[in-house]
């Protein structure tokens, strides 16, 4: 699955977008592994509730299942207009 | 029509020839953003997107925008990259037979595209750089619509 970084988080993270070989089921599976990689994931994602998650470019909950999903980007709220 | 752009835009001639292009529109209305220095000192905005996503989510907004408010064009023009203070960041314009019609939809475009097209506003200034933090009046507007 690629999964992508915007903005501070992927500042945060250090790279904008890298495919991730997982089993996890839901979003907040992934989040899971994702934080006991390495200290800069899980600084990110030390807080969910100052993330979104878009699945395929749609947006999404963190409880969303991940069967068929194949982007997957995290980002802070967006600040457009 | 939605564009995205590095490049500055012309927001007159944009609007005119948007204008040009309708048939049986009674009223347009156009909103512009421009780069404001809140900060205080601001050198200058990056705004960075999600290539794709963007396209889709702003062109799902003007589509619902259409079809709710019966418009007979809508158009959306967003800066992305590097901007300074006073250049126009953004242009929405809206046509319809009648002007509530087209007001509301402007507004309507305006709520959903601050926060629900994936653009994010990082100010730099001589203290450094600094994302632009989200409002929550941004996301409680959205529960007019």
């Amino acid at each position: 699955m690629q999964v992508l970084y915007f903005a501070w988080v992927r500042e945060t993270i250090g790279l904008p977008r890298e495919e991730v070989e997982t089993s996890a089921e839901t979003v907040a599976d992934l989040v899971v592994e994702l934080r006991a990689r390495e200290a800069r994931y899980d600084h990110a994602f030390s807080d969910v509730t100052a993330l979104r998650v878009a699945l395929d470019q749609e947006l999404a909950e963190f409880d969303a299942p991940l069967s068929g999903v194949r982007e997957i980007a995290f980002f802070p709220p967006m600040t457009g207009g | 029509m939605i564009r995205l752009q590095e490049f500055p835009f012309d927001a007159g001639g944009e609007l005119n020839q948007f204008s040009a292009s309708l048939a049986g529109a009674g009223a347009v209305v156009s909103f512009t953003g421009v780069v404001r220095d809140v900060v205080g000192g601001l050198s200058h905005m990056e705004i960075e997107h999600y290539p794709g996503m963007t396209e889709k989510a702003l062109e799902t907004i003007r589509e619902q925008a259409i079809q709710r408010w019966g418009l007979t064009g809508a158009m959306v023009i967003h800066r992305i990259g590097t901007l300074t203070t006073g250049e126009l960041i953004m242009m929405v314009a809206t046509a319809s037979p009648h002007r509530a019609d087209a007001f509301e939809a402007a507004e309507f475009l305006m709520d959903y595209l601050k926060s629900r097209a994936p653009f994010w506003k990082k100010e730099t200034t001589a203290d450094g750089e600094v994302w632009v933090a989200s409002k929550a009046e941004d996301e409680a507007a959205l529960t007019r619509w």
